[in-house]
């Protein structure tokens, strides 16, 4: 049984390699999770009247989108060893999702920026006459109306962020794509490459389902 | 009457360009003031001035006794956020574009400022909200959403968001100018209706004739400066400035 022996081995690959799914789905999520946040700060502090504060934000902003992201996880993985001889590889992940994090706040924030800057002024003096703080305004007028508008912008980086988590590879953190590169080299066969991209392709499908209701359900005002 | 606002010797200017030159200005209670002249005459800023959306460079800024801004020396100091933030309880302000908020509906537009900023009860600004909508004849439209409604309905949402704040006096900056000439009635009726229950209220506009009609003062401003100011039909139907005549003369060749 021939075509039994083939499934069976692809279904042995695919186990083997569902182990790193969690690892990759908590890049994925831990990503999101510090970016998102972070993106809104910085892009505040680049939209700051304090030209030094946005300098640096604008500094921030050009190294990590300007430099790539394969670079960043190497440097923020070992370089704490060839600098200092801290030892932060043993766990993996924090290295990892701090680099992602850091990377993809740059994006987010350019994208914060664009939406922020979209709002008419009009908006902001309304509020203020009407006397709410300016922390009141941006919370429940602005911000609001920004979520709405960056949804597409949004998509398009988790959507990346999601094909950008095998990157770990290169600090040999034994995400999904790194065992399937592993499995790929050691049973000289191409299927785990095509296992990964199935994988990574239903993952997408999911963010855009996901994305799509969310975006939905702010349709209810232009 | 005692004076609820006082503007005196207001000066602002944007870069080089000096847009109000040592103005001096006052509204008594339950009075209707309107404000015309030419585009570029200062109107806008002047109104945004007295909302506390610019900041005059010299003058003082006063409602009820209470200094918004102190002129020292020619400069005007203004008073501390706290004090500015009681002083602006005591105004509204109807926007050209209404600049309502989208996200929210014609209901929550009007509530939420006078739960979140005086935090008054719900259920009681709930009340006066809907009370406040059937009066714009809006009863109906309380959870549409802006989008839905025209420019004449989005402009009495705004009246009703100003007036649910229980403002001592309103201004509207052309409250009409975004308005296709058969919406403007609307408004115009809105705001007659306000004058007769002894609304004070500062329009800026250039509808002539209800200038004329509901306001007790007119003030005609050009280059910065109040050329002429009286009673609405002295200033209209008799002008004595050259500048005025000009102006109204134009207005009526359109």
């Amino acid at each position: 049984m021939p075509t039994m022996t083939v499934l069976n081995s692809i279904w042995n690959m695919v186990r083997i390699m569902s182990e790193g799914m969690g690892r990759t789905c908590a890049i994925f999520f831990l990503t999101l999770l510090f970016s998102l946040p972070l993106g809104l700060l910085v892009s505040l502090l680049r939209m700051s009247k304090n030209i030094v504060i946005s300098t640096i934000a604008k500094v921030y902003i050009s190294i990590l989108r300007g430099t790539p992201l394969m670079l960043q996880l190497l440097a923020v993985t070992y370089g704490p060893y060839y600098l200092f001889g801290m030892n932060v590889a043993r766990e993996k992940l924090i290295p990892v999702v701090i680099a992602f994090s850091l990377n993809y706040a740059a994006y987010f924030a350019e994208i914060y920026r664009g939406g922020i800057e979209s709002i008419s002024l009009g908006q902001y003096e309304a509020a203020q006459v009407l006397g709410y703080s300016r922390f009141q305004c941006f919370m429940r007028i602005i911000l609001p109306q920004v979520v709405k508008r960056i949804i597409p912008s949004v998509t398009n980086e988790v959507v990346t962020l999601v094909k950008d988590t095998s990157l770990a590879y290169t600090v040999s953190y034994s995400e999904m794509f790194t065992i399937g590169k592993q499995l790929a080299n050691s049973k000289v066969s191409f299927t785990p490459f095509v296992i990964a991209g199935v994988f990574y392709f239903v993952f997408n499908a999911i963010v855009g389902w996901v994305m799509g209701r969310f975006e939905k359900r702010l349709s209810y005002y232009r | 009457m005692s004076k609820l606002l006082e503007i005196n010797h207001c000066r602002k200017q944007f870069g080089e360009n000096e847009v109000l030159t040592d103005l001096t200005l006052s509204v008594e209670e339950g009075q209707v003031l309107s404000i015309i002249g030419p585009s570029g005459s200062g109107k806008s800023t002047l109104l945004r001035c007295a909302t506390l959306l610019e900041t005059m460079d010299g003058g003082d800024l006063i409602y009820l006794g209470n200094y918004a801004a102190r002129d020292m020396d020619g400069k005007a100091v203004y008073a501390p956020p706290a004090e500015l933030q009681k002083i602006r309880g005591m105004f509204g302000l109807v926007f050209q574009n209404f600049n309502l908020f989208p996200h929210y509906s014609v209901l929550k537009n009007v509530m939420e400022a006078p739960m979140l900023v005086q935090k008054r009860k719900e259920k009681e600004v709930r009340e006066e909200a809907l009370s406040l909508l059937d009066q714009m004849g809006l009863s109906d439209k309380a959870d549409a959403y802006p989008y839905q409604l025209s420019g004449g309905q989005q402009q009495r949402v705004s009246i009703a968001r100003a007036l649910a704040m229980n403002p001592k006096i309103l201004f509207f900056d052309e409250p009409t100018s975004a308005l296709d000439p058969e919406l403007t009635g609307e408004i115009l009726r809105v705001i007659r209706k306000l004058a007769e229950k002894r609304m004070t209220m500062v329009i800026v506009t250039h509808e002539m004739a209800f200038a004329r009609d509901v306001s007790d003062w007119v003030v005609f401003m050009n280059g910065g400066v109040i050329v002429e100011q009286g009673d609405p039909r002295e200033v209209i139907d008799h002008p004595t400035h050259e500048r005025t005549i000009q102006f109204l003369r134009r207005l009526q060749e359109t």
